[in-house]
């Protein structure tokens, strides 16, 4: 188990530097001058000369590289063009907002999905089952902004029941401390901008789950009909089990293993997903953050992002696959 | 004489082809026949969209902004004044073209790499395979991005971006198929007939992976348009004034308040054609998947 760990470990080592030179040569393969585009019309020929010494476009490829490579290691993403700010810094003020939606999502998804998915397989072609996996049909057909939107409308604009945008009412003046607002309220004590903080995170939550909840819904339903089948159900029944003990101890545990495979492996999505979501919501996230980066061609802050999220992705599978393998004593990894 | 019976029954379930027992299946899949007919009805109003819509997507005219569903616009107008069911009708052209050409795309550049990396092996394999777990350690979302980023926004590139993020799903599903069937016999005696590489490729082994590109490709095609409606509501896709779903709805956003009309029905377009293409994607895997056939 260790071994596989180890080599798994050093296995991320090629990608992320594969990943590292993808980012790197973004910036060298837009088609024109990425000064001047980066730059825009309002850029003299100071600026463009300022700005092509500052990015390291007077030295040689491997040179750039290089340098791009050793500040990364040390935390250097560069500054932002649009407001001169450290890009490092911009993604540490962002991603406690997306980390924060993308688990309160993936802990909704995971609930709905998995309770949905097993009360259909129980009660197979029942109107129950009928209706959850035609509601699974719905969910991943339909585009996560829209369904955002839709929310906004009915709940935020028609009901007033939840704020529509932002992360925290501005009335909640909390002192910030990780910038994780839940883990601050609760280290401050301050339960007014708790409440805010989680009724700003439902509806994006809620938007940001409904693919993942309704794949997991299909994984469960389908591993615990396989399950249901098995003999070691029928031999707990016939030994006169109640059904409840049945199903607790003997269905839910068996097909839970890849529901946890299916569940991280949305991680991806519930990262992609988060770019939409913060977008329809205006959160300052770093799906956001990496969205206006694309959009003000500001490189600095968009390769910054991209090599967050994709790393952070990486480790997240990496931990998956551990969890895997300790979760199913079948497997067994040389 | 019950032996007797027995073979001529064997015979008669051997001569049927898996296509011929696929699409039987497909024909008896309610859910699947839904799909068709959902896609048949998208394909019908993208072709002929001009006489169906009831009004010019484009003309613009602001004595008629922001108007309510009415008999006279069935799904009300924009703040431009523009017909959005007429705009929507547009769309259907724009979203599938989207959808084909993208997943065309990948088609093409997937299905040749993963013939060349499972029939050649070796290093061109390790090279190739190498670059598609590389894509794949990308959130599709994010790929999509950072080649949008290099390309610029557009159509045709959030087109071309789209098509690439899904290549390496292509090329791993073919790769494999590849390895099962490269070592069949009737591969052998291909090759000991002196056929050329290009012909047992195309001939012996595309022709036996056709099954699983065609469930990747049905799906894809429902991907690639709520991908690229993504897109475009992020600014980065189809840009105004083109009557593209998603850019409708990133349009729409703005009045969700007091014209919600203009943001739910390309909503509902978008969700109602990729459902299509998922319905009509898992009736093939259910038809296709040997071990449903009796």
């Amino acid at each position: 188990m260790f071994n596989y760990i180890l080599r798994r470990v050093l296995l991320l080592i090629p990608l992320l530097l594969a990943i590292s030179v993808v980012v790197f040569l973004m910036i060298h393969l837009i088609p024109g001058d990425p000064v001047q585009i980066m730059l825009g019309d309002k850029g003299t020929a100071e600026d463009a000369a300022r700005l092509r010494r500052e990015l390291g476009f007077d030295q040689p490829l491997y040179i750039q590289y290089y340098k791009f490579l050793t500040n990364l290691v040390q935390g250097d993403l560069g500054r932002s063009i649009r407001n001169r700010n450290p890009v490092i810094n911009e993604i540490a003020a962002a991603f406690p907002a997306t980390i924060e939606l993308t688990v309160l999502s993936m802990i909704f998804a995971s609930i709905i999905g998995i309770a949905a998915g097993i009360v259909s397989a129980i009660k197979q072609y029942s109107l129950i089952d009928n209706l959850t996996m035609v509601g699974a049909l719905l969910g991943i057909s339909m585009p996560v902004f829209w369904v955002g939107m839709m929310l906004m409308l009915i709940f935020g604009s028609r009901l007033g029941w939840l704020p529509i945008s932002g992360r925290i009412s501005r009335l909640a003046d909390l002192e910030i401390i990780t910038n994780f607002y839940l883990i601050d309220s609760i280290l401050t004590g301050n339960w007014n901008a708790f409440r805010s903080t989680f009724s700003h995170l439902i509806l994006p939550a809620i938007t940001l789950a409904t693919i993942p909840v309704a794949m997991i819904a299909r994984m469960t339903r389908s591993t615990t009909l396989e399950i249901l089948n098995q003999d070691y159900i029928r031999t707990a029944r016939a030994k006169g089990l109640p059904e409840k003990v049945v199903i607790l101890k003997h269905v839910l545990k068996n097909s839970l293993i890849p529901v946890v495979t299916i569940i991280g492996l949305q991680f991806g999505s519930f990262l992609g997903g988060a770019v939409l979501t913060e977008t329809v919501f205006a959160r300052a996230g770093v799906g956001r953050l990496l969205i206006n980066g694309i959009l003000g061609r500001d490189f600095p802050v968009i390769q910054g992002a991209v090599i967050f999220i994709a790393s952070f992705f990486i480790f997240i599978n990496l931990i998956v696959d551990i969890l895997y393998s300790y979760l199913d004593p079948r497997i067994h990894y040389s | 004489m019950a032996n007797l019976t027995g073979m001529t029954e064997e015979k008669r379930i051997k001569s049927e082809s898996l296509w011929t027992i696929s699409f039987r299946r497909m024909r008896k899949n309610r859910t699947a026949i839904a799909g068709i007919i959902i896609l048949f009805i998208f394909a019908v109003i993208a072709i002929f969209a001009p006489l169906i819509a009831p009004y010019d997507p484009f003309e613009q005219n602001f004595i008629t902004s922001f108007r309510p569903p009415s008999a006279e616009n069935f799904l009300g107008t924009d703040e431009f004044g523009r017909d959005v069911f007429s705009r929507i009708i547009y769309g259907a052209r724009i979203s599938l073209q989207i959808g084909f050409v993208s997943v065309f795309i990948s088609l093409i550049l997937g299905v040749s790499l993963g013939l060349v990396a499972g029939y050649y092996g070796g290093w061109i394999d390790m090279l190739i395979m190498r670059i598609m777990d590389l894509m794949l350690s990308f959130p599709y979302i994010l790929l999509a991005l950072v080649i949008m980023s290099i390309l610029g926004p557009g159509i045709f590139n959030a087109m071309i971006a789209i098509g690439i993020v899904y290549v390496p799903q292509y090329a791993r599903i073919v790769r494999s198929s590849v390895l099962s069937v490269k070592k069949k016999e009737y591969v052998m005696a291909a090759q000991a007939l002196g056929a050329s590489d290009l012909r047992i490729i195309l001939k012996h082994v595309f022709l036996n992976s056709m099954a699983p590109i065609i469930i990747q490709t049905t799906l894809s095609i429902g991907r690639a348009i709520i991908n690229a409606a993504g897109l475009s509501f992020l600014g980065l896709g189809a840009q105004p004034p083109t009557p593209e779903w998603g850019a409708m709805l990133s349009n729409g956003q703005d009045f969700l308040r007091n014209a919600p009309w203009i943001a739910t029905f390309p909503g509902i377009a978008i969700a109602l054609l990729v459902l299509g293409f998922n319905l009509v994607g898992d009736g093939f895997r259910d038809a296709f998947d040997p071990r449903l056939h009796k």
